[in-house]
């Protein structure tokens, strides 16, 4: 009886939360999948069943497999280099220096900014002719580029804004992994005559493992949603040069109008991360190995 | 040993500038007159005529306005929902209790950013589009908030409760009397991340709104910005500056805390 109650506490407690999260959340995810087997409704025509018509547009869209190729570049390039400039910020600001405070605070402050903000002060640079990348680059005889406008580099663009933007927000849990890091082990290794390298590769980056792998599965999941800066940047030219999956979703569904569509490409990104879950299932379970 | 020490300095300090240079940029060509904003000269005239313009050129009080509704509405609904069902998770045993975590948890990887078509169509459904509840609603219910202040509450020891249901305290009046308060910091950390992201919030805001009276500062920057024909450089550099503003002043007044919050909130 007085467990009974308990329950039903509970479950009052849960209630609201519950609701929230499974209109806006689960639902969604369900109804996509659902939607995607759908034609987009039009005017007075309502959507019919279309079967997996809808998956063999996809399959035939050049645009999409440019986006889905764009996506793997812009996620094999941001997320190591963020990492790794992350975990070089964090090694140097953990340390005494004069300025440390500054420093920090340099490397810190480009994530508090909005992505819209971020893209809007990016965009000054790289303006061809005029904006600073090309002002140092005329002092020194170079010809005038056009980074964003050309479909060569308008990705490595977006790219270099989205690494500026991550790697001091990452850093922040490289710096509370370091100072829980036993200072004892350190002070032992050293005397034994470990040199600062040896250090590094046999006691810090090991017992940094959790916190890496926990840092890039953040990173994978943002190359799915980070798509802001491509609005001001280069609105996901030329020629869908720097369009992301997340990018065309928008573009299919709020200016094509065809949400049918849209859903599909989003069941195809709710796939990859819902994949990328059961990774980090498999991979939390057996724990990072310290060695 | 002090060479090698000196090396991190140098190297630190070259990074720390190159990651300044962009913002340092803005602010310079933002505070001084629109004849500078290619040419430096380091007794350029200042001037804020960059923010006066930028302000006159776009409903900018309103937005913030907008925003300020926003993010308050969305941090006091998520710390309301959140609080109940971690408490829930963290204190009660009771049937598909661990299939209801899971559920939770998901939801740090599938977030509401990503599912903007099915939600737009809830929100139609709903009939609130272009109103600030709609972009709000998709957020209310965190994963993230309701694990962050399930392991809070974890670490609450167990005889506070006890002693308080002896003194004959209702379930949410220990609840409120001795669970909230010793949460304060996890209160302060999730709090502080969960108005900078909203603040910054931009596609899905984008897509719902679409009127002065309901869009926010980040939306309404786009827009500000696209219009290229002329508006100078300076002046779209003092708006952005303007936009990101309050979080800007906010994070270099409480730098500590916003680092430690953010650390916090990512120890898992």
């Amino acid at each position: 009886m007085l467990q009974t109650r308990s329950w039903i506490h509970a479950w009052l407690l849960l209630f609201p939360g519950l609701v929230f999260l499974i209109a806006f959340t689960h639902l969604p995810a369900l109804t996509t999948l659902w939607s995607s087997f759908f034609t987009t409704p039009r005017g007075r025509r309502p959507a019919k069943w279309a079967g997996l018509e809808n998956y063999e547009t996809l399959i035939a869209d050049p645009v999409f497999w440019k986006v889905l190729w764009n996506n793997a570049i812009y996620a094999a390039g941001t997320i190591p280099l963020s990492v790794v400039i992350a975990l070089l910020m964090a090694l140097w600001v953990n340390r005494q220096m004069v300025g440390r405070g500054f420093v920090r605070m340099a490397y810190f402050t480009p994530t508090v900014l909005p992505m819209i903000a971020v893209a809007n002060i990016w965009m000054f640079f790289y303006t061809p002719g005029f904006g600073l990348i090309d002002q140092i680059g005329g002092a020194f005889g170079f010809a005038q580029t056009n980074i964003l406008g050309s479909a060569n580099s308008a990705l490595w663009g977006v790219m270099v804004v989205t690494i500026w933007k991550e790697a001091g927000f990452f850093m922040i849990f490289y710096l509370a992994a370091l100072q829980t890091i036993p200072t004892t082990l350190v002070e032992a290794a050293r005397v034994e005559g470990a040199g600062s390298w040896t250090i590094f590769r046999r006691i810090t980056l090991p017992l940094l493992m959790p916190t890496t792998l926990f840092v890039s599965i953040n990173a994978v999941v943002n190359s799915f949603r980070m798509v802001d800066h491509i609005f001001i940047l280069t609105g996901g030219g030329p020629d869908n040069a720097s369009s992301l999956l997340l990018f065309y979703i928008y573009e299919v569904a709020f200016r094509f109008w065809d949400t049918a569509y849209a859903a599909t490409l989003t069941v195809v990104l709710l796939v990859f991360l819902i994949v990328l879950a059961i990774g980090q299932f498999f991979l939390f379970d057996r724990k990072v190995h310290y060695r | 040993m002090s060479a090698d020490r000196l090396l991190n300095t140098l190297g630190a300090w070259l990074l720390a500038l190159v990651w300044i240079l962009p913002l340092a940029y803005a602010v310079w060509t933002a505070i001084h007159p629109a004849a500078y904003e290619a040419r430096f000269d380091l007794f350029a005239p200042l001037s804020l005529e960059n923010f006066a313009k930028a302000w006159n050129a776009a409903p900018f009080g309103r937005y913030f306005l907008n925003t300020f509704v926003l993010v308050t509405v969305i941090l006091f609904g998520q710390i309301v929902l959140c609080t109940l069902a971690a408490y829930a998770f963290a204190r009660y045993q009771f049937p598909g209790r661990n299939v209801l975590f899971a559920l939770v948890l998901m939801q740090l990887l599938i977030m509401p950013d990503i599912l903007i078509v099915e939600n737009y169509k809830a929100i139609r459904f709903l009939d609130l589009v272009d109103t600030i509840p709609a972009i709000a609603l998709p957020y209310i219910a965190s994963g993230f908030g309701i694990f962050l202040l399930r392991q809070t509450f974890m670490s609450v020891p167990k005889e506070l409760e006890e002693a308080a249901q002896i003194e004959g305290m209702s379930t949410l009046g220990i609840l409120i009397k001795v669970y909230m308060p010793l949460a304060i910091p996890t209160y302060l950390a999730y709090g502080l991340v969960s108005v900078s992201h909203h603040w910054n919030n931009f596609l899905w805001p984008l897509i719902i709104t679409n009127s002065v009276e309901t869009r926010p500062v980040t939306v309404g920057l786009s827009i500000f910005s696209a219009i290229d024909s002329g508006v100078e450089w300076s002046v779209i550099n003092a708006a952005t500056l303007m936009t990101s503003g309050p979080l800007l002043l906010a994070f270099l007044l409480f730098q500590r805390q916003f680092v430690q919050s953010f650390m916090r909130a990512g120890i898992k």
